[in-house]
């Protein structure tokens, strides 16, 4: 398993390296620049200020610079918002995208799997077809639809959360985060119930159930000692793509909701040509993933004995 | 065989085997009928494809003509605003049947995209096998662990708005599950006993591929195409819910959707409208993938 896990950073390291090359010439390749959008300022200044931020070098060179203070840990400095250090800006935004992030993953699985177990235990029934057709409509709609419609209604029909996002006198308070949790969830809601249900009808139907229950054991015993424990095992292969879907999903809930997350800087940063923030939230964000990823395969060869990493 | 005699007679017989004989689609066509959710699904997709299609030559308004005294009319017949108009004055039934057609269009080209080079992917790797099938199937598994949104959002940025980079950029990012199935399914079909026989009759290796391989490779590839539609609509109105997608004054649901969501507090029905066809449109792809997956792979219910 060590060894396991060593070779899967030594694949990991060359794969963010990739990430962070092809992001930077991406970017740089963008007509444009950060200094460009605004009003026409005189040549010199222009000047001064890519001297000040190295740009005037060639492209190599801001390369291999860029790739030296990142060993450093060093993001650089944002390019738009002046005074401010890259990492200031994410160590800002991140605790809200985590915090709407780690509850959203939480509230899908225990829910998902819940409702999945339910609908294959009762297949075919009034209450399986509920389940089965509300995460159609999980599925069907979404975050950007679902959001501004759940704000709608219990926002501003029957005002029971406030709208406009983060109060900045109080910071993350529950009754501002609820939506943005909710609408972020649904969707995986949806699908992990799709998942548990299909992979439960499966593992009922299995020998070593049907055992399980002719040597008398209780219902509860069956499930949850023996079913459960394989059924789970699609939802964990499920957990690395569900990580990457829920931060891409925050991009647009930080919109929706104007939560200043991470997130929501991407977009902007983009749009604005400020390489560097676009640079930190990859970075960022393509770490995660890789590291979730790599839990998710941990995770699955602890449940599931027959893996070997050999 | 010695009382077929004539070659009338045997084509008559072979006639009446062909009318007997029920393939595996026809099976497959019958099952899906009877899924009721599946036939109103394909109804409804039908004439949201037909009103998208056709739609803007019957309404009485174009999509970008601007009528200034009439911003943020509300649902009325009334000139015939069915669905109100939008903050410049624009009638939001035509803005949605444009909006349709864009987010459908969208929705076929990149899955055609990410059909050709899913399959090709797949299919090669599963055919050669061995070293190159693992290699192969590493660069997947690498590309699966990635952020694409983020390189398609840096991708919008760099190339500018343009409807064509869309569909590429989509279809680039969404061909790996295609590719996936494919080389599972082909390294399934490759171990068959009917394809050894074919083998060992002397069937050469295209007539194989045609003739074996893609029909029964087809299945489950119509079922993810139909699964794929609404994934890539949804890609494309999550970039143009961002300000990444079509330009103005073409728009698409995502985008007709970001803008209502702006106005929601002064005019709902500019949100509700495109969410609602949105919905419907999703839905019904949902339902139809479903119905599809379970009538040609009834184990898999």
């Amino acid at each position: 398993m060590f060894g396991f896990v060593i070779r899967r950073i030594g694949v990991a390291i060359p794969t963010i390296l990739v990430i962070i090359t092809v992001a930077f010439f991406m970017m740089r390749a963008a007509p444009g620049g950060p200094f460009d959008l605004e009003r026409p300022m005189p040549e010199e200044t222009r000047q001064t200020l890519l001297a000040n931020y190295g740009m005037d070098q060639p492209l190599w060179r801001q390369y291999v610079d860029y790739m030296g203070d990142l060993v450093q840990g060093d993001l650089g400095p944002s390019l738009k918002l002046r005074d401010k250090r890259v990492s200031e800006i994410i160590a800002e935004g991140f605790p809200v995208s985590a915090t709407i992030g780690v509850f959203s993953m939480a509230l899908a699985i225990v829910l998902g799997s819940l409702l999945g177990s339910v609908a294959a235990l009762r297949q075919n029934t009034a209450g399986d077809f509920s389940i089965m057709t509300f995460a159609m409509v999980g599925i069907s709609i979404p975050p950007f639809v679902m959001g501004p419609i759940l704000a709608l209604v219990f926002g501003l029909y029957l005002g029971l959360v406030p709208t406009g996002g983060l109060d900045p006198r109080y910071g993350m308070t529950p009754d501002r985060l609820i939506l943005p949790i909710i609408t972020l969830a649904l969707p995986q809601i949806a699908i992990i119930a799709r998942l548990m249900r299909a992979s439960m009808i499966e593992v009922i139907r299995s020998n070593y159930i049907r055992t399980a229950r002719a040597k008398g054991l209780s219902a509860t015993a069956v499930i949850f000692k023996h079913a459960l424990r394989s059924a789970v095992l699609p939802l964990v292969s499920y957990l690395g793509p569900a990580s990457a879907a829920v931060l891409s999903g925050s991009l647009v809930i930080e919109r929706v909701f104007q939560l200043p997350g991470i997130g929501k800087h991407f977009v902007d940063a983009a749009l604005q040509r400020d390489y560097t923030v676009v640079m930190g939230v990859v970075i960022i964000y393509a770490s995660l993933i890789i590291l979730l990823n790599l839990l998710a395969d941990l995770l699955y060869g602890v449940l599931n004995p027959k893996v070997k990493y050999d | 065989m010695s009382l077929i005699s004539t070659p009338q007679e045997k084509t008559e017989l072979l006639e009446k085997a062909a009318v007997k004989g029920r393939s595996l689609w026809d099976d497959a066509l019958a099952r899906l009928l009877r899924n009721r959710a599946a036939v109103a699904s394909m109804i409804v997709l039908g004439l949201f494809v037909f009103l998208a299609t056709i739609g803007q030559l019957l309404w009485v308004h174009d999509y970008d003509t601007i009528y200034r005294d009439r911003v943020w009319i509300g649902p009325t017949l009334e000139n015939w605003h069915l669905l109100g108009t939008d903050a410049q004055g624009r009638d939001m039934v035509a803005r949605i049947l444009v909006g349709l057609r864009v987010s459908l269009m969208v929705g076929v080209v990149a899955t055609i995209v990410s059909l050709v080079i899913g399959v090709t992917w797949g299919a090669m790797a599963g055919f050669i096998g061995g070293k190159v099938d693992q290699a192969m199937m590493r660069v997947v598994d690498i590309l699966y662990s990635l952020p694409f949104i983020f390189f398609v959002i840096i991708l919008m940025v760099v190339f500018g708005r343009n409807i064509v980079l869309i569909f590429v950029a989509i279809g680039a990012v969404e061909w790996l599950t295609m590719a996936r199935i494919v080389r599972g399914q082909t390294l399934a079909l490759k171990g068959m006993e009917f394809v050894e026989a074919a083998e060992a009759a002397g069937v050469s290796k295209t007539n194989i591929i045609a003739r074996h391989i893609i029909p029964n490779v087809l299945g489950p590839v119509v079922v993810y195409v139909t699964l794929m539609i609404p994934v890539v609509i949804l890609a494309e109105s999550f970039l143009s819910f961002l300000g990444l997608g079509v330009q103005e004054p073409l728009t698409s649901l995502g985008r007709l959707i970001s803008a209502g969501a702006q106005d929601m507090e002064p005019a709902p029905w500019t949100l509700i409208g495109p969410a609602v066809t949105m919905m419907i449109t999703l839905f019904c792809l949902n339902f139809i993938g479903d119905g599809l997956r379970d009538a040609i792979d009834p184990k898999d219910r």
